[in-house]
């Protein structure tokens, strides 16, 4: 699983001699190519990785896919037992639950990646001016985020979600806004190693602007941790997705997400737990593909760490 | 030491401040009117007459700057109004479930130390056993389940399942509310209490025991290729003092960091769990109150929660010092 035999013994500082292993000496290749080349020897990244393709045609091809829409009764067959005719069997107001659920990777995906992609860009904006410019600047951000770590989370995305109602695109703004404050911690804390370098203060001499050595000399460096915080950051809001849901302020009917399915199935936990654990299972084996792949990507992308 | 102590102290005022005054603005932005909601629900006709009376009681006429001045000049001196819903002292409240939780929340700790710590110990020792590998996928398993999904599940396996195959009474859980309420020592189940604690407990703890077994995992590989291990096999110590003499004590530390935030943390927020087992603890409430806009009920819980929250983690960062003599609080910070 690593380059480096877990018993060889490192320097004090905990950085490992560079190419310590034999087949690291050879002819030059691309970081691109290495990365995917550590990546691809990690199983459980690698069965995540193509979890997440197929989840991905499955939302690409959900038309195809499903046998019935996301609305269509069967007359008459409430709570069924998953059968031939549904594979899931039909919830409670007899709508085909495997549809909906195949319906619903669009639903999880969309909210996973677009309200990630909020909290990336506010986490990278506040960490890399808070981790660049120290001082003042560095203090009230740390402070702000501090304020907000403070707030019980939860309370935090029922208040905002009270605010900005319940639509799908209203999710995706409370997930991103309430998202960004471990973003915004990890993102500093690279820009504070980083401008520190000599190759920020090179680029300094040369009288390059703040702006062009934070975003293009500094942060194409501190990008590493944020694609792995990035990839798990999607499973995670699927999963806050599912626990507004449950609390009432989620998405609403006739949406067919995930965690308000599960959160309509609690109800018929003993008479029709399907009802409960397809959606349930469909919510966690894609948040575990994100980790997994997460994982993954920081063992590739940072072989020092392992 | 001491200095470290009253500089951190002061600054959990701001933080406080800051949070709870958001709060505070935040609810002025929520669409609805408080004072309708006093006079007896959102959507019931209401007596001409009857707003107007609830508004003046409550100063919910008067400018916004107004209402916040008076907020907070009660609150410093513990002044935590009423409930709108109920008329409920908040301190009342406060009283009933702040127990419960922190009831609750001790248990979970106690799961995730004496789950947690033993297998991702076992894990490292181990490293790439097949009890390894499980442990790997177990952990991310459990924190990749919705926590109210593990409560229902649990629910089926020990309250469902049980009264369908005619399990005998003494093994069946109960899975809502607090039951009996009887304990020993604040926090010792008595009698039949145990049956409702167990299931919430679990459940609260999922998460926070595979994250403490995978820190705990981590933090003992790193320690193993450290020096003074290899110091202490080469003087000849057995292999069990080795690892809990010389590695445990040293891995722990990270691992106490997390736990002790964690206690911090599952007394406030520990609202999926609470709703799941209908546990009357703070967390739940807040959440209910947020939802019905019940603000003094909001303000006063999160409150005692934020600061229940910022000065255990006060605690455990001076602990930490006094754990690791080589940590010198309030000294040489960048």
């Amino acid at each position: 699983m690593t380059l480096v035999d877990p018993g060889t013994p490192t320097t004090a500082t905990g950085v490992p001699e560079v190419a310590s292993a034999p087949e690291e000496i050879g002819e030059a290749r691309p970081l691109r190519a290495d990365v995917w080349r550590r990546f691809k020897r990690n199983r459980l990244a690698m069965v995540g990785l193509g979890f997440l393709i197929f989840l991905g045609l499955v939302a690409i091809f959900a038309p195809l896919i499903a046998p019935y829409s996301i609305t269509e009764r069967a007359s008459g067959q409430f709570r069924q037992p998953p059968s031939a005719d549904h594979w899931f069997g039909t919830d409670a107001i007899g709508r085909d639950m495997f549809s909906r659920i195949v319906y619903g990777a669009r639903v999880s995906l969309r909210i996973g990646f677009a309200a990630t992609a909020i909290s990336v860009i506010i986490g990278l904006l506040f960490g890399a001016l808070a981790g660049f410019f120290s001082g003042v600047t560095d203090t009230v951000i740390t402070r702000v985020i501090d304020v907000f770590l403070a707030i019980p989370y939860i309370v935090l995305a029922v208040a905002i979600a009270s605010v900005f109602g319940r639509s799908e695109n209203a999710i995706i703004i409370v997930l991103g806004v309430t998202g960004w404050l471990a973003i915004a911690r990890i993102v500093r804390a690279s820009f504070l190693s980083l401008r520190r370098l000599e190759y920020v203060e090179a680029a300094t001499a040369l009288g390059f602007s703040r702006t062009r050595i934070m975003f293009r000399h500094i942060l194409p460096n501190a990008l590493q941790p944020i694609i792995v915080i990035g990839t798990i950051t999607v499973g995670y809001v699927i999963l806050a997705e599912a626990a507004l849901s449950f609390l009432g302020v989620g998405p609403q009917e006739p949406t067919p997400a995930w965690g308000l399915m599960v959160a309509a199935g609690k109800g018929s936990l003993t008479n029709a737990p399907h009802l409960l654990f397809f959606p349930a299972g469909a919510i966690v084996l894609t948040v575990l593909a994100f980790v997994f792949v997460g994982d993954g990507l920081r063992d590739a992308l940072d072989p020092k760490l392992k | 030491m001491t200095s470290y102590i009253i500089r951190r102290l002061l600054l959990i005022v701001p933080t406080v401040f800051l949070a709870l005054s958001f709060l505070f603005f935040l609810f002025f932005t929520l669409p609805g009117d408080p004072a309708r909601l006093i006079a007896g629900g959102a959507n019931r006709t209401i007596e001409s007459g009857v707003i107007e009376r609830a508004s003046e009681r409550y100063g919910l006429n008067d400018p916004l700057l107004v209402q916040f001045k008076d907020y907070w000049s009660r609150t410093i001196t513990w002044d935590l109004g009423e409930s709108f819903l109920t008329r409920r002292s908040v301190n009342d409240i406060l009283g009933e479930k702040a127990v419960a939780s922190i009831r609750l929340a001790i248990w979970a700790i106690i799961i995730e130390i004496v789950v947690g710590i033993p297998v991702g110990l076992l894990s490292a020792i181990r490293r790439y056993s097949i009890s390894d590998r499980l442990t790997t996928i177990v952990t991310a398993a459990a924190s990749a389940i919705p926590v109210f999904v593990l409560g229902f599940v649990l629910q089926w396996l020990f309250a469902v399942q049980p009264n369908k195959l005619g399990w005998p009474e003494w093994a069946k859980l109960r899975t809502q509310g607090i039951g009996p309420d009887s304990w020993a020592l604040f926090f010792i189940p008595t009698g039949d209490q145990w049956r409702y604690l167990i299931l919430p407990a679990i459940t609260l703890a999922s998460v926070s025991t595979a994250l403490a077994a995978r820190m705990m995992r981590g933090s003992m590989l790193e320690v193993q290729r450290a020096d003074y291990m290899r110091t202490a096999r080469a003087k000849g110590l057995r292999e069990r003092d080795v690892i809990v003499k010389h590695g445990l004590r040293n891995a722990m530390l990270p691992v106490v960091t997390l736990i002790g935030i964690d206690f911090g943390t599952v007394i406030g927020a520990a609202v999926l769990t609470e709703t799941t087992f209908s546990w009357p603890g703070l967390g739940s409430e807040i959440a209910n109150s947020v939802t019905q806009r019940d603000l003094p009920v909001v303000l006063g819980l999160t409150l005692v929660v934020v600061l229940a929250f910022a000065l255990i983690n006060l605690l455990v960062d001076v602990s930490y010092a006094w754990f690791d003599p080589r940590i010198r609080l309030g000294k040489g910070e960048h």
